[in-house]
């Protein structure tokens, strides 16, 4: 049965509401098995040996010492895994980023690995392999690799590998109606997911050909295909259950080891355990870009931007793909803008592959933007939400990356945050408050969902989008609301690869608003089996039976006597009306629809240490419809929370030598309770019209903002405009000192 | 007849054209014409395209309809964390 996604405007009785989380005890009591936790009979223990170069050319590879170690099962190379990619350079990307083939591209690529009966087998196998190296020139900075004579960070490749432009209008003739012009200059650094979980799986591949891997993913469904594709494999043939997982915010959409295992345990013939180490996680999986931005924004005096530009450069790793193009894209898309233009470069560099980071490359962006919209409504002399309402984006406005927007929701979160009463708290010493607004895109994708209804009439929700924030409880609510029963009977649980449907992965906060529409979906067909079964039961026709309240009704006259039967009644003659029931979805999720949020945030700098504390701060974002509030509130200070790290401490060190400096959680300084208030949350709901319940996708938009929310309220702190992220306290000091200088 | 226009990366492959006018009812016809059109285009159109229709975005879904004078872009196919 085909959904109709659009909004009913119903009144609910279970979503909305905050039950326990269904995954809440296992993970407090340590029963939840996430991917370090599976293992096997017999399984091997696999290590990975990584460069030390941040680019050279692998002249030889000697693993014979390795092999010949007693307890050493298999050691493979590239030679292991053949190039299968038909020509698909992504693909080829994704392999060689798994191992090294001819060149080691940054340092931590993997050039060979061991599979061995224990960890120390395992590292000592490590030590013997002998791999000679031809060192070449390297590049790890963004604005030095797109010198002319930087070296190549990728073969011949340029490092100005892409470039993008978007916009439209004349900006030329915009600036020059312009009073007033703001032109600056940012720098993001490098920062990593920073999930708490490395990455893990067990990998088993079977005598017949076919495989099977436990793994922490985002997307079990996706790794199956990639891992398949990369290993020769039918896609039937492996089957992929995800674990619990311990963060991922993007970082697990992408395979970095696990075809490793896989080819390991194929060579081995046993199962294979490989678990990443946390400084193996730093320099080898995905951290985000570094950014460079040049930002030129006008207006006139009475506050109307005439004219707006940017060029972002965006480090891309050894592998061009389209940070600075998303970046590009979402630089501008708060604001109604007559003349805009915005140009993407993807910037190659010796440094790890860049992967995905909770709506992907738009918080630089907004940094950048958002800093210096700031500083124009400042020179102007107008209140910054004011000139932000007086330029934001609205129904009907043409985006600064193409397409006019329908109704959007950037104007109800400035004005509730014009109204909060944050915005009027007072102020002490060395103290500032700063605002921003943030955008992402939101998507929906691929989705499969199965509801079995139990022989006790309790409900069996199995679906394919593994739960990184809350899911399983949202969805659980979902069904019990369309089927009319309890939250508390119903259990969702997320099925493995072989039990259901492909799924795209959980990103693009899509997981609550892709399943929740197949979820609606399935209890829609497994009422419609219902009905038919209490018109066996009642031996009348179907067409006189309703659904209400989670049971079937018989309408008319002559059924005044028949009781309304309950799912359970239904159930227990499940054997002797049919068989087993069930409802079963299959969509393509589109209708997202796009995102936007407004922070606000005081700050209190020391000016002798330059070190700065979040005094208050404050989320305020669409939610559609909050299916489970707190889940909805936990998304926004998660983000936030990530954010205030990024703009405050975290960056990537690299030394002269091209080596990464800091690749553990002590020197690469992630924020702790200690370090944050308590986030407060303002959820708007203002329904999405493409989904039945109005549900919008929470989970990226809110790590938008941050940079710049926090980069304002520092400059207005400290009375120095802060253009380098992350704002530590040695950089803090450095800008003071420059402006004392003069 | 529907307005396409073609997102930076694509111009480049559709012999520099940036806005194009295409026949189409539905976005599966409509790439397909623009591939017929423009072979160049097939490898991104399979792999990396998003379409938006008045505004809406569509990643997937292929079989939407275009209304006659939808406005039409091709965006890339983002990535999401």
């Amino acid at each position: 049965m085909s959904l109709d996604t659009t909004y009913q405007g119903r009144n609910f009785r279970s979503v909305g509401t905050r039950p326990l989380r269904p995954d809440g005890v296992d993970k407090v009591t340590g029963r939840a098995r996430y991917g370090a936790d599976f293992n096997m009979p017999g399984q091997l223990v696999a290590r990975i040996l990584r460069s030390p170069h941040a680019h050279a050319r692998i002249v030889r590879i000697d693993t014979s010492r390795a092999e010949a170690l007693k307890g050493v099962k298999a050691v493979v190379t590239a030679a292991d895994l053949p190039d299968l990619t038909e020509g698909d350079q992504g693909l080829f990307n994704t392999l060689e980023n798994c191992m090294a083939r001819t060149e080691v591209l940054y340092d931590g690529h993997a050039v060979a690995a061991v599979a061995a009966i224990d960890a120390r087998v395992a590292k000592q196998a490590l030590k013997l392999i002998e791999v000679e190296y031809e060192v070449l020139p390297h590049v790890t900075d963004v604005d030095m690799a797109a010198r002319p004579d930087a070296p190549k960070a990728n073969g011949t490749a340029p490092n100005i590998a892409k470039q993008t432009e978007f916009g439209h209008g004349d900006v030329d003739a915009g600036f020059a109606r312009a009073d007033v012009i703001v032109e600056r200059s940012f720098l993001t650094e490098q920062t990593h997911q920073g999930y708490i979980e490395p990455h893990a799986c067990v990998a088993s591949c079977n005598s017949d050909g076919t495989a099977e891997m436990w793994v922490c993913t985002q997307g079990h469904f996706v790794y199956r295909q990639t891992c398949a594709s990369l290993l020769g494999l039918d896609v039937s043939k492996l089957r992929v259950t995800s674990s619990e997982i311990g963060g991922g915010f993007g970082g697990k959409t992408h395979v970095w080891a696990e075809p490793v295992a896989l080819a390991l345990s194929r060579k081995a013939g046993r199962p294979v355990k490989l678990v990443m180490s946390r400084e193996e996680v730093f320099r080898a999986s995905g951290p985000t870009s570094a950014t460079s931005i040049d930002v030129k924004i006008g207006a006139t005096k009475d506050g109307r931007i005439t004219a707006a530009t940017a060029h972002l450069r965006y480090s891309n790793g050894p592998y061009a793909d389209g940070w600075a193009e998303m970046g590009a894209m979402t630089s501008f898309a708060c604001y109604d803008l007559e003349n805009v233009k915005t140009v993407g470069s993807e910037i190659l560099v010796n440094r790890p592959k860049v992967a995905a980071y909770r709506a992907p490359s738009a918080p630089m962006a907004a940094f950048a933007v958002e800093s210096a919209v700031d500083e124009l409504a400042q020179k102007l002399g107008i209140d910054p939400v004011e000139f932000r309402i007086q330029n934001a984006a609205s129904e009907g406005t043409r985006s600064s990356y193409g397409p006019v927007y329908g109704p959007i929701g950037i104007g109800p979160t400035l004005e509730a945050a014009k109204a909060h009463d944050h915005m009027k708290a007072p102020l002490g010493p060395n103290q500032g408050r700063g605002m921003a607004c943030g955008f992402w895109f939101n998507f929906g994708g691929q989705t499969c969902t199965d509801l079995n209804i139990n022989a006790d009439g309790t409900v069996t929700l199995a679906v394919g989008t593994v739960d990184v924030g809350g899911s399983r409880a949202s969805l659980s609510l979902i069904a019990a609301e369309e089927l009319g029963i309890d939250y508390k009977d119903v259990k969702a649980v997320v099925a493995d690869t072989a039990t259901l449907g492909y799924n795209d992965m959980t990103d693009g906060s899509r997981g609550t608003f892709s399943s929740s529409m197949a979820t609606i979906s399935a209890a829609r067909n497994a009422i419609e089996v219902m009905r038919q079964r209490a018109a066996l039961i009642w031996d009348i026709p179907v067409e006189d039976i309703d659904w209400e309240d989670g049971h079937a009704v018989a309408r008319g006259e002559n059924y005044g006597n028949l009781p309304p039967l309950s799912v359970a009644d239904i159930a227990a003659e499940a054997g002797t009306t049919g068989g087993p029931i069930a409802g079963h979805s299959e969509i393509v999720a589109d209708g997202a629809g796009v995102s936007f949020a407004t922070h606000i945030c005081d700050v209190e700098v020391d000016p002798e240490t330059g070190s700065t504390r979040i005094k208050r701060y404050t989320v305020i974002q669409d939610a559609g419809k909050a299916v489970h509030p707190s889940y909805v509130e936990g998304q926004y200070q998660g983000g936030a929370a990530q954010g205030i790290g990024w703009a405050l401490n975290e960056e990537y060190v690299y030394g002269e030598d091209g080596r990464l400096q800091n690749p553990g959680f002590l020197d690469y300084r992630i924020p702790v309770c200690s370090d944050l208030p308590m986030i407060d949350t303002q959820i708007l709901e203002i329904p999405n019209p493409n989904h039945p319940y109005g549900v919008r996708g929470v989970g990226e938009t809110s790590i938008v903002p941050p940079l710049a929310a926090i980069a304002n309220a520092i400059s207005n702190a400290v009375g120095v405009r802060m253009t380098h992220i992350p704002m530590s306290p040695p950089r803090i000091l450095a800008a003071l000192d420059r402006e004392k200088a003069g | 007849m529907v307005q396409v226009t073609l997102w930076g990366g694509l111009v480049p492959l559709a012999d520099n054209q940036k806005t194009l006018s295409v026949e189409a009812g539905t976005i599966r016809e409509l790439l397909r014409k623009l591939q017929e059109r423009y072979p160049g285009l097939e490898g991104p159109i399979r792999n990396e395209v998003a379409v938006a229709v008045d505004g809406q975005i569509y990643r997937n879904d292929w079989s939407q309809e275009l209304p006659p004078d939808a406005e039409v872009f091709l965006m890339r196919r983002l990535a999401g964390g």
